[in-house]
């Protein structure tokens, strides 16, 4: 576990690298994220497969896949792609302040 | 007289029956068991097949051998689920009420998911290992392959028994090598996660494995099609993987009647609660084993435990009474690792695996997350205990249903 300062909040990462904690995610969190990886700026695309990715971490506690994403968030793979290139779930994810998608081992 | 109904005679399902019979009394209870076919399939044997360490006759048995008296197997394809009637409907026309349902119809390899995958080079250069039929035809492949690019991809998650495509292909290593020939094959494996290894602890203990024999792993790989033609895999983001021979884990999804009655996810797995089983949305219908979205891994010892949490839970939950046993997602699963070794991990829905010793702390006889000729015994004791004990019900001596931390070592990982 360690700890960064990301937009003025203190924030917990695993050792993964991934938010241990989603609920110390916000917006503005989210922005910075995406930056660090090369996402600059979020477009509203962008949010709403955040907001999806979100919503489903909630109520499911996983972190959902590409074709979850794309079957119910309705946006096309190629599309995705385009958004978070090279492993849009696992991108999705870092910068929804989820935990990375992971298989058992 | 009141009608349990139990979709799917695979795992999970004939466990059920086999728990439940001995604990619903005859003259109060049915239970009906509804399936495609005859035959009873140990799908952890088809990793053998393609290597030659089992034959095709080592995993397949008549499912009503494993079935107990006062259980009725009703042959005949699932056309939907009408909840809101407690019926369900065949494609026969038959009609069958229950008043509790249990689907445990698994899931399934989909190649036609995949763009190109199904044509005229599946069973030539493009072939599975996850249907009998697939095993065996790799079998045959296997037996007069020159060599060359091996290309082991899976397609999307979640599969069933996630460790399996890592078996094949240290076992795929240790076949070739004990052929002569693995200084003539390239092994690639390519995955749609972010590795090979994906929890830490894992990564940490087994990562230098796949170097060691050489294996190239190509994580973040989401397959959009494959070109026949050519003989290459592409990826969504335009990476090519060139083969002469892949080896794929193609999209897996639940049955069709489950996406027909409104009761799965984008893949056709039911919507349970995890702890439970139950659907959020009807009060009498389960879903149990690979049919069920649970995030945790699709094998049958999940099955198995979530069977032993099940029946509690069930006899609780037709007496009116609230259900008091909580599934924890506990897996435990042997890993074949080739040259006679294999490696052993159990987990659960919040602990991933640790090394340590199984099931008797600090004496074993299996080490956990390392391998061992101890742990390949045990995978190859599993298939009796499959067929004797598992499917009938029996218990399984010191494994219990809830994982237990005793014997695990905590480690701390730092980045």
């Amino acid at each position: 576990m360690t700890t960064k300062e990301i937009a003025g909040k203190t924030i917990h990462f695993d050792d993964s690298g991934f938010m241990a904690d989603a609920k110390e995610w916000n917006n503005e969190v989210a922005v910075e994220l995406a930056a660090e990886i090369g996402i600059n700026p979020l477009t509203e695309m962008h949010w709403q497969v955040i907001e999806f990715c979100r919503q489903d971490f909630l109520a499911n506690g996983d972190a959902p896949n590409v074709r979850r994403i794309t079957k119910q968030a309705g946006i096309p793979t190629k599309q995705l792609y385009k958004l978070f290139p090279k492993g849009p779930a696992k991108k999705a994810a870092y910068v929804s302040g989820l935990k990375k998608p992971t298989g058992c081992i | 007289m009141k009608n349990l109904i139990i979709l799917g005679a695979g795992t999970a399902g004939t466990m059920v029956a086999n728990k439940l019979r001995p604990k619903l009394n005859t003259s109060e209870w049915n239970i009906l068991l509804v399936d495609e076919d005859e035959t009873h399939y140990y799908q952890p044997g088809f990793l053998f097949i393609p290597f030659e360490i089992y034959q095709p006759n080592d995993v397949i048995k008549p499912k009503r051998r494993f079935l107990p008296d006062g259980v009725e197997l009703i042959i005949g394809k699932i056309d939907r689920v009408e909840a809101a009637e407690n019926q369900v409907k065949l494609f026969d026309g038959r009609q069958l009420n229950y008043d509790y349902l249990v689907i445990a119809t698994g899931t399934h390899p989909r190649p036609e998911e995949t763009p190109g995958l199904e044509g005229e080079a599946w069973g030539d250069t493009v072939h599975d290992f996850y249907t009998f039929e697939g095993a065996v035809a790799l079998a045959d492949k296997l037996k007069n392959w020159p060599g060359g690019r091996m290309v082991v991809t899976i397609m999307e998650f979640p599969f069933k028994c996630p460790v399996a495509p890592l078996e094949f292909i240290f076992l795929a290593d240790s076949y070739f090598t004990q052929k002569g020939m693995r200084d003539q094959v390239e092994l690639t494996l390519a995955t749609p996660l972010p590795g090979a290894f994906t929890k830490p602890v894992a990564e940490k203990h087994l990562s230098q494995m796949l170097a060691d024999r050489d294996i190239k792993v190509v994580p973040d790989f989401y397959t959009e099609m494959v070109d026949t033609d050519t003989n290459v895999v592409m990826s969504y983001d335009e990476e090519e993987i060139p083969y002469d021979l892949l080896v794929t884990i193609p999209v897996n999804m639940g049955a069709d009647f489950v996406d027909r009655s409104g009761l799965g996810d984008e893949l056709n797995h039911v919507k349970v609660d995890k702890e439970t089983f139950l659907s959020p949305h009807y009060n009498n219908i389960f879903a149990l084993g690979d049919a069920a979205a649970l995030p945790t891994s699709k094998a049958g010892s999940v099955a198995h435990f979530a069977v032993d949490i099940f029946t509690e839970n069930f006899l609780e939950h037709i007496a009116g009474r609230p259900m008091t046993h909580r599934f924890d997602g506990h897996a435990n699963c042997f890993i074949e690792s080739g040259y006679g070794k294999g490696i052993l991990i159990d987990f659960n829905y919040d602990v991933e695996p640790l090394p340590g010793k199984f099931p008797l702390p600090g004496i074993g006889p299996f080490e956990l997350l390392t391998e061992t000729r101890m742990n390949h015994w045990g995978k190859m004791a599993f298939r009796w205990i499959y067929w004797n004990l598992l499917l009938k019900g029996r218990p399984i001596p010191m494994v219990p249903a809830e994982m237990k931390m005793a014997g695990k070592e905590l480690e701390l990982i730092s980045t």
